[in-house]
């Protein structure tokens, strides 16, 4: 069995699966159970300032489910911790000295004032906690103080604050960056120059989760009124693997180390945000839709897949698919493919069809020979992969790539056999001009 | 009520035969005779209706007698708009909720399913449409369409069956004043009087028939009989148009001796008995009763004997199981209720004691290559109580003139449904070339009823 043991930013946990700060995190009770569980670490609930901030007492969660009503995202209007700061630094502390072989940092958020820093850090410290997260991307209730993504979307104000954390402690930082931001970079190059040890990415995304149409509200309603809520859950993954793979691969911040977070719900998505660089992950909506149980499939499909790949240890493929990443300019325009049907595979729903007849390239049959049949005409095909995804058939349409020096019958040219991008393409104006010219 | 069985005296003798009412215990009956398919809760039909994948030109829909746009009503259901659902549904096919019952789905809409092909679990249409159309009609008393000006154009159509009303309602709704006759007290047809109870609780079949009528401009008139207090020659006189959609009227006989003695019965009587019964424990079961036939009302009168408490049940069909018209689900349903199968015999005679049926002797049987059936000699004897006749039913000659064209004992009609006579057209069983079922039925009354209008305000 491969070995799952990590050290990220020098804080060692059994495995790379974290919860993240958020409501399992909230009590010594919960982290408890999810050590229990097998949990590698936690990220504790955001702490804050005494007095405590107070939560809504009606919904804080929203959800849009698919089928089955499978939880496919979830939001909330819940604030950083509701219980006094005295009693959360005293579990902490507690919980550490009970489990020292698990990660546990600690989540902060208290207004931009030096001062303020100085004394929380003081405090967290003499928890012996493995480190703090700064908390710079809740969206809502603690950024209209002042706190949360309003600092997090500021890159000068999260250089400040990571600068204070590191001068005033020993402990290692973690920045979260909030992803409603336009360039991810930008804050994450900020953390950088602040001291920061490492980002983690992301917290929730700006959302409405939908409306009551009876009640002309937006859902969850409380008393008749919604507000924007943060959005996360299995939905966000793309859009976070995203922002991970944006500073895995920015020279400037390239290195970087990254707790990678936002929809993880199997092995397979950690691995995915591993592979884009993440030291660790950290999860919260899978554990809030199913119990911390869910954290037994990641470890066992995760090192069954190491050992299936011959890794021995996770920082042999930390990181690996970051140098495929690339800007769309540089994709091989010689590369061609074209959709293939498995007819064994194939139960002739007709959704390939109807895709590409009405939205695409009119490259599938419906009938052939006056039977119900699906064939790709290869003379129209773009190899756009759009039938493929609509297939409910996993495998029955696979995208074929073309032989070097073949004819495709689509634009009659020989597909070449070099690589040749949109920078060089004679269709491109700003293409680099030929040494001739 | 039991009006059609021959008079059985309740007080046995030793030497009668052992028939005798209330066999079961009092709440037993009310669970035999239950929805075969409950309705499906909510969330059933949500994951049910998710698992349609909404196909291109799907094949379902072209299976579906009537063309449901299936892919469109289970979309309906499945975006929460079980109302819309149902309005899809009763475009094609007014009587969309008896069908959501009735079809023999497995060889319909379902054998098609493209999840039939890739999993052997097809979508549950048939339970889908009951989930859409029960909805609507549990809060609509009438039906989504409303009527087109008065066309001033009368049509006469005989027989109130699932083809009659289907087309009586289309012809009201194109305008049209319609007058609906049928030979008996109640309409509906066999959807009243023939399908299996467990097919139609709750009085579904009458909820329909008030469903249907609401559209108006349909009258009603009962206890109206072609060729005996009405026929055809007066109603071609006297209206502008006639859909004749009596069914078949008659039974097949076994042309056996002492067919006419006790015990011996026509299937579809009894079963009309048990649809109208105000108290299934108080009708006639005996303990060893034998089936003859190999369709549907064999299935039918088979299980319901045996949900009715008979010991013994043997459906006796001349040829091979897979030769059966009853469907596959249907044959199971007889086998997990427990009714026998016993397939190449054929009736050789019926033994009676006292005037009453005792056993019926059977010839065992032989398909030979070339389709036709020989007997072998080999005879076995099976005890019985009682004996049903289910080898299919006839059309009444005598109910209509001799002017229109029959052929194989079945009015002739063309694509559009219409008969030899240029004002009269038909449908529904009574038909050539039909599949004897509820859907088809609907299906003929439709297309006739768009026939009749094409050709009224020609
Ligand atoms: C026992 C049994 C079970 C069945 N089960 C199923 C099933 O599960 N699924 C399925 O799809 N199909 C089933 N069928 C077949 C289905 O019931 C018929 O195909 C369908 O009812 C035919 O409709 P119809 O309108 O042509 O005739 P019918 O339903 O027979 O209606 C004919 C109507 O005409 C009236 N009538 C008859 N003669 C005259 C006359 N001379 N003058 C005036 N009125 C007259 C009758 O009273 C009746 O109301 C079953 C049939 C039987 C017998
Ligand atoms: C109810 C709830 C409360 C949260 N509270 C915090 C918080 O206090 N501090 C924080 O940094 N993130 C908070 N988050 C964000 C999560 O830590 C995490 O970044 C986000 O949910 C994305 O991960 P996921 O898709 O696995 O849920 C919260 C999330 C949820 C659902
Ligand atoms: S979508 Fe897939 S299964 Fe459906 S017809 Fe096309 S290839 Fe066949
Ligand atoms: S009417 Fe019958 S055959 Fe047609 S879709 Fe409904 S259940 Fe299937
Ligand atoms: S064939 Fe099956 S999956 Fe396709 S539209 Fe019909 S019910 Fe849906």
């Amino acid at each position: 069995m491969a070995d799952l043991r990590t050290n990220f930013i020098g804080i060692k946990s059994t495995n790379p699966f974290w919860l993240a700060s958020a409501p399992p995190t909230d009590k010594e009770y919960n982290v408890v159970r999810a050590f229990k569980a097998g949990w590698g670490g936690v990220v504790w609930k955001t702490l804050g300032e005494d007095p405590a901030i107070v939560n809504v007492n009606g919904p804080r969660y929203g959800a849009i489910h698919g089928k089955d009503r499978q939880l496919i995202g979830l939001n909330n209007i819940e604030l950083i911790t509701d219980r006094p700061l005295e009693v959360n630094l005293q579990e902490i502390k507690k919980v550490k000295r009970d489990w020292p072989d698990r990660a546990l940092v600690v989540s902060l958020m208290v207004p931009c004032e030096e001062a303020n820093w100085i004394n929380i850090l003081k405090r967290v410290e003499d928890t012996e906690a493995d480190g703090v997260e700064l908390n710079f991307g809740c969206p809502h209730g603690m950024s209209e103080r002042g706190m949360g993504s309003a600092v997090g979307q500021v890159p000068e104000y999260i250089e400040m604050v990571t600068r204070w954390v590191k001068q005033h402690s020993r402990m290692p930082c973690i920045v979260k960056l909030t992803p409603n931001i336009t360039d991810v970079r930008k804050p994450a190059e900020a953390a950088k120059a602040g001291g920061a040890d490492a980002v983690s990415l992301i917290n929730t995304i700006n959302s409405i989760m939908g409306v009551d149409l009876d009640e002309m509200s937006p859902s969850p309603s409380v008393d008749g009124k919604g507000a924007h809520g943060g959005y996360c859950g299995p939905a966000v993954k793309p859009i976070a693997l995203n922002m991970v793979a944006e500073i895995a691969r920015d020279p400037a911040t390239h290195g970087l180390p990254i707790s990678g977070i936002g929809g993880i719900t199997t092995w397979r998505d950690a691995a995915e945000f591993m592979a884009l660089g993440a030291g660790s992950v950290q999860v919260c909506t899978a554990a809030m839709t199913y119990g911390f149980k869910v954290v037994e499939d990641m470890i066992d499909g995760l090192s069954d897949w190491m050992d299936q790949k011959g890794y021995t240890s996770v920082d042999q493929f930390v990181g690996n698919a970051v140098p495929n990443v690339s800007d769309w300019q540089y994709l091989n325009l010689n590369y061609i493919a074209k959709a293939k049907i498995d007819q064994d595979l194939c139960i002739k729903c007709g959704r390939c069809h109807i895709a590409c007849e009405d939205t695409s390239h009119q490259a599938i049959t419906s009938m052939v020979n006056g039977e119900r049949r699906f064939e790709v005409i290869d003379e129209e095909c773009v190899g756009c992969n759009l039938c493929v995804n609509v297939c409910p058939v996993e495998n029955c349409i696979t995208m074929e790539p073309m032989a070097a020096g073949s004819i495709d019958p689509r634009t009659k040219q020989v597909v070449e056999k070099g690589y040749a991008n949109w920078t060089t393409h004679p269709n491109n104006p700003m293409a680099a001009k030929d040494a001739a010219e | 009520m039991i009006a059609n069985l021959p008079e059985i005296s309740m007080t046995q003798t030793k030497a009668g035969p052992d028939i005798a009412a209330g066999r079961l215990p009092e709440d037993a009956y009310s669970e035999n005779f239950s929805d075969l398919h409950p309705l499906l809760e909510q969330h059933e039909a949500q994951v049910e209706a998710d698992r349609c994948y909404f196909c291109y030109d799907a094949p379902c829909m072209q299976a579906c007698p009537t063309s449901i746009d299936i892919p469109q009503f289970i979309r309906q259901i499945s975006t929460g708009n079980p109302d819309g659902s149902a309005k899809t549904i009763f475009e094609q096919n007014i009587l969309g909720g008896m069908c959501a019952r009735v079809c023999p789905t497995e060889t319909l809409c379902e054998e098609v399913c493209v999840r039939e092909v890739a999993e052997g679990k097809p979508v549950k249409i048939g339970q889908l449409q009951r989930y859409a159309t029960d909805h609507y009609m549990s809060g609509h008393d009438e039906t989504p369409f409303s009527r087109a000006a008065a066309s001033g154009k009368k049509v006469a159509v005989v027989g109130a069956g699932p083809a009659g009303l289907s087309c009586a309602h289309r012809l009201a709704v194109h305008g049209h004043e319609v007058t609906l006759f049928d030979a008996r007290d109640k309409a509906g047809g066999l959807n009243e009087f023939g399908i299996a109870s467990y097919k139609s609780v709750e009085n579904f079949a009458q909820r329909e028939v008030d469903f249907v009528l609401s559209i108006g401009g349909i009258e009603l008139k009962t206890g109206m009989r072609l060729g005996d207090n009405i026929d055809l020659a007066e109603l071609r006189a006297t209206f502008d148009a006639v859909f004749l959609s009596i069914g078949l009227g008659g039974v097949n006989a076994l042309n056996k001796e002492n067919e006419s003695h006790n015990g011996v019965l026509n299937a579809v009587d009894y079963i009309s008995d048990i649809r109208q019964a105000d108290e299934l424990s108080q009708l006639p079961v005996g303990r060893n009763i034998v089936v003859i036939g190999g369709g549907m009302t064999a299935v039918d009168i088979a299980v319901q004997k045996k949900l009715l408490g008979a010991d013994d049940v043997t459906i006796v069909y001349r040829r091979e199981q897979d030769r059966m018209n009853a469907s596959k689900f249907e044959q199971e349903l007889a086998q997990t209720t427990g009714v026998k199968i016993l397939t190449n015999a054929q009736p050789h005679a019926l033994v009676t004691e006292n005037g009453h049926i005792s056993s019926i002797e059977l010839e065992r049987t032989v398909s030979l290559a070339d389709g036709t059936l020989n007997g072998t000699g080999e005879i076995l004897s099976l005890p019985a109580d009682m004996v049903f006749k289910a080898v299919g039913q006839t059309l009444v000659r005598d109910d209509l003139d001799a002017t229109i064209a029959l052929e194989k004992g079945r009015i002739v009609v063309d694509a559009d449904r219409k008969t030899s006579l240029d004002d009269v057209w038909a449908g529904g069983d009574c038909v050539l070339g039909g599949e004897d079922l509820t859907v088809t039925a609907v299906e003929d009354g439709k297309i006739a009823a768009e026939s009749i209008n094409a050709a009224l305000n020609a």
